[in-house]
């Protein structure tokens, strides 16, 4: 026993790339995962260079004035909220991923997929809901006022007000990057350490939280993409980012040139940290020994332990859910007798039409592409699929715009040869299409599914695919057949990321849209474009009951699993 | 999965492939709006239903607006620009977005200050930006101007919403146009100053931290008094025209506009023309400002109970199109003198 569990942790920890094979594999497919993974990049790539062409009309003079009364204090805003978004999401979700991945208690079943509900909830939204609730002029400190005469020293119109909201809606992220890595591992690896008299909790900090480390990194990176690319809800808070100085440059400085340049910057830097942390484990392996369909065996919690671990997932789901839900739910009633007509069919339909499509398409790229960069896993792969993925920390307006407008070129080259040879007057056969719009949502939402599917495909061995080789099986027939089954839960995963996104996205969808054709999100956008929140909790309500889908997906599958 | 796959795939590529695309015939008018949709969709019903002609429409912030149409040129399928606040107009003239057009009955409906002075564009619905005050806390006669609002005896009583909000932006830029640079800067201190809390995000956040009793004075758009008051008719609020008793005979209430103009390249301009001064018109002017408590433009249409109640008030008379003009000189002011 003690050999094959040490041989089998051995395999897990030791970092072993094994140079011999991808060379091989390289040298076997040379163009290949170019072939793959350049067009896809492009996606992202030709938004990208819109944005970056900016620099060439200098903006001096806003700049001077940014740079002396605007950035010091934005950048520093900027730093302190992703440090404690960071520290929070990271906490938040790998304590939830871990206890619901890996442990019984009473409840655990029910928080398992209870815990991504706050996901489906738009960050702006809950940040409105929680100022209504806690804000000076909010519900409880006015009751609190009145009854107790109590004044609560804490503002929530603060940056720690900001980080708390961002927290309670971005852990989903890190929380299902990592209990799927959790999932992968096991509770085989706790017995094992047990039977080695290692307790749950060593073995935790040793060997499963180091195991996980990538799928942790790569969600956190994704709540820290969203929270530098976050308009909403800092301006609900009235707290000043980086992304304020980009809004601020185009709609109040009139400078679309300068906030393209800011976003440009901004773009830069989280291209460094992408790639710096993909370097990091660029040469490391974190493959595990096959897996056996063994039903996973759960650590049973008990007595006290077992009630922290209920309090603690209930606490979360409490705030990050529960919370914001009843006001939502309270006004969506009031105002469902005013605005709920039969229309509302039809924002659902196209709201789920475009987050399926959506996120199928985003799917099938982001393996492509991760398989791409497992074949040729060079710096100059490296670099490319991280461009591809960098559309997620673009303010969403910005991004829009650089859809748009290469968009908007093909159209004029279309109707102007139309023009010139054959004298006909043509439309737009591009812009308003739903191909224009789902590759928009590409561009903005690759990193999303990118990020679990490449962590899942690191853990597959690369034996597999050289075994696959010996036999005959290659390129996209061995991904087929190899790599897609065994990424199955990654892939849902990813997948159901991106249907919520997309759910909740409004700058693409506002801007490509078809006439007349509106979705959920976008009628949030009509009523709070006014100021009147009360009237977008009936959408918000819908988006949430329709983002509902895919979890209920999940959490089935996973049952059905857990059964057999 | 498989299975599924082989199912949705080509579903997926039919759909997408399909353009749902824009088909726009000969007697159809394009509207890009940033009005919302629940503002103007009754108005484009009832035009449907009167003249026949069919609406299309695509509604989104004025800022994507823009540079969607920009980035169309020539070939853009938008005939009319509708947007709120005098601001973003002004840039759409700037960005060269708009062409003119001339028409008495537009001259007649839309008062001089209200409208481009090059015709490109015509406001539709007044929007009063003025004071609202806690009425157990100020009486009315402390009250006078905007101005006023800087001096010492306010320190801790003032809210404010956001400068990052284009209708504060309007509004100093305004002062600008009345007082120069220099004292504007003065007097936007002297508020930042007085301020009981930060900015707050909004004017109804701003209306109930008044109500309650956080600060005692305010400056906000009146439709949200309407709205806030409508919910709960009791609130120890109420309305304050400044600025009525200023030699400068300009002088009055900051006043804004939502407005329309001509796209340059419109497909249609006979037709959208024809749309802008039914707009105008006193038959469509109360079903355009109604619905969301603003005034009318047109001096011959009275507004809604609910609004005339609050009184009238003399508007500042300077032309709105200064707001624009003046907005990155303003915004650049407020982030100098810290109001966040």
């Amino acid at each position: 026993m003690r050999d094959i569990l040490s041989r089998g942790v051995a395999s897990r920890l030791t970092p072993h790339a094994s140079p011999s094979t991808v060379k091989i594999v390289a040298r076997f497919s040379l163009s290949f995962p170019w072939l793959i993974a350049a067009p896809i990049a492009l996606l992202t790539l030709i938004p990208l260079l819109v944005v970056l062409s900016s620099f060439l009309n200098p903006q001096a003079e806003i700049w001077a004035h940014l740079t002396n009364y605007v950035l010091p204090d934005l950048l520093r805003n900027t730093f302190w909220m992703l440090i404690g978004v960071a520290t929070g999401v990271t906490v938040l979700g790998v304590s939830l991923a871990w206890l619901t991945a890996i442990c019984e208690f009473p409840g655990s079943r029910f928080f398992r997929w209870a815990l991504l509900l706050p996901m489906a909830l738009p960050a702006y939204v809950m940040a409105f809901t929680w100022l209504g609730l806690f804000d000076i002029t909010g519900i409880v400190p006015m009751w609190l006022r009145s009854e107790f005469d109590l004044i609560l020293p804490l503002q929530m119109r603060s940056r720690g007000g900001v980080i708390l909201v961002m927290v309670l809606v971005f852990y989903p992220y890190v929380y299902l990057t990592a209990r799927s890595a959790f999932q992968g591992q096991g509770g085989r690896l706790i017995e094992a350490a047990q039977s080695l008299g290692i307790s749950p909790a060593r073995a935790f900090w040793r060997i499963a939280l180091p195991l996980a480390r990538p799928a942790i990194i790569a969600g956190l990176l994704l709540a820290l993409m969203e929270t530098l690319a976050d308009f909403g809800t800092v301006s609900l808070f009235n707290y000043d980012t980086f992304t304020t100085a980009i809004y601020k440059s185009w709609f109040s400085l009139f400078s679309l040139p300068a906030a393209s340049q800011l976003a440009g910057l901004l773009i830069i830097v989280v291209l460094i940290a992408v790639l710096l942390e993909a370097q990091m484990r660029a040469n490391r392996q974190f493959a595990e020994s096959v897996r056996s369909p063994v039903k996973a065996t759960r650590l049973v919690l008990r007595g006290s332990v077992a009630l922290a671990a209920s309090c603690w997932c209930g606490f979360i789901f409490l705030l990050a859910f529960v919370v914001p839900m009843v006001p939502i739910t309270i006004w969506a009633v009031q105002s469902a007798v005013q605005d709920l007509d039969v229309r509302y069919w039809t924002f659902a339909g196209h709201s789920l039409l475009l987050a399926t499509l959506g996120s199928l398409l985003i799917i099938v790229l982001a393996v492509l592409l991760a398989y791409a960069q497992r074949m040729q896993n060079t710096f100059a792969m490296r670099i490319v699929s991280r461009i591809a993925t960098l559309g997620y920390a673009l303010p969403g307006t910005v991004l829009a715009v650089g859809v748009f407008i290469p968009v908007a070129f093909l159209d004029n080259v279309w109707i102007n040869i139309n023009q010139w040879l054959w004298q006909r007057e043509t439309e737009q056969i591009f812009q308003g299409s739903l191909l224009v719009m789902l590759l928009g949502y590409c561009a903005r939402f690759l990193a999303v599914s990118y990020a679990p599917i490449e962590t899942g495909l690191q853990r597959i061995s690369r034996s597999m695919d050289e075994a696959a080789q010996s036999l005959g099986v290659a390129g996209l027939q061995r991904l087929r057949r190899i790599h897609v089954p065994m990424l199955r839960t990654s892939m849902l995963t990813a997948a159901a990321l991106c249907f919520v996104d997309i759910m909740k996205e409004l700058p693409i969808t506002l801007m490509t849209r078809p006439f007349g054709w509106d979705t959920l999100a976008v009628r949030v956008f009509e009523m709070t474009s006014e100021g009147e929140w009360q009237r977008a909790a009936l959408p918000a309500l819908l988006i949430v009951l329709v983002g509902l889908l895919p979890v209920i997906f999940l959490n089935h599958r996973d049952s059905v699993r857990g059964m057999r | 999965m498989k299975r599924f796959l082989k199912a949705i795939l080509p579903i997926v590529l039919s759909v997408s492939a399909s353009s749902v695309a824009i088909t726009v015939h000969a007697d159809e008018i394009v509207v890009y709006s940033a009005r919302n949709e629940q503002l103007i969709k009754p108005l484009f019903d009832a035009y449907t239903a009167e003249t026949g002609v069919k609406i299309q429409f695509i509604t989104d912030k004025e800022g994507p607006l823009m540079a969607r149409l920009k980035a169309e040129g020539k070939n853009t399928p938008a005939d009319i620009l509708l947007t709120v606040d005098a601001g973003n107009l002004w840039q759409a003239v700037n960005e060269k977005l708009l062409q003119p057009i001339r028409s008495p009955s537009l001259s007649e409906n839309v008062p001089e200050n209200l409208r481009d002075p090059d015709y490109n564009w015509y406001g539709l619905s007044v929007r009063a930006r003025t004071m609202v005050y806690n009425t157990a806390k100020v009486k009315p006669s402390d009250l006078s101007s905007y101005e006023a609002l800087a001096e010492p005896q306010w320190k801790n009583r003032l809210c404010l919403r956001t400068s990052k909000k284009v209708y504060n932006q309007s509004l100093v830029a305004m002062m600008i146009a009345e007082h120069g640079e220099a004292k504007t800067e003065k007097i936007v201190k002297g508020w930042v100053a007085n301020l009981a809390t930060d900015p707050l995000a909004d004017d109804t956040k701003a209306i109930e931290a008044v109500a309650n009793g956080i600060c005692d004075v305010t400056i906000v758009n009146t439709y949200y008094f309407g709205r806030v008051m409508k919910k709960d008719p009791q609130l120890p609020v109420a309305i304050f025209w400044p600025n009525q008793n200023i030699a400068n005979q300009e002088a009055g209430v900051h006043v804004n506009v939502s407005g329309a103009g001509v796209t340059r390249y419109a497909k249609n301009p006979e037709a959208a023309k024809k749309f802008i001064i039914w707009l105008s018109s006193e038959k469509a002017q109360n079903l355009y400002a109604d619905e969301n408590m603003e005034f009318p433009v047109n001096p011959k249409v009275k507004p809604v109970a609910a609004v005339a109640a609050w009184g009238s008030f003399k508007p500042n008379l300077i032309n709105v199109a200064t707001a624009g003009e003046l907005q990155a000189k303003a915004v650049m002011l407020m982030d100098r003198v810290g109001y966040k």
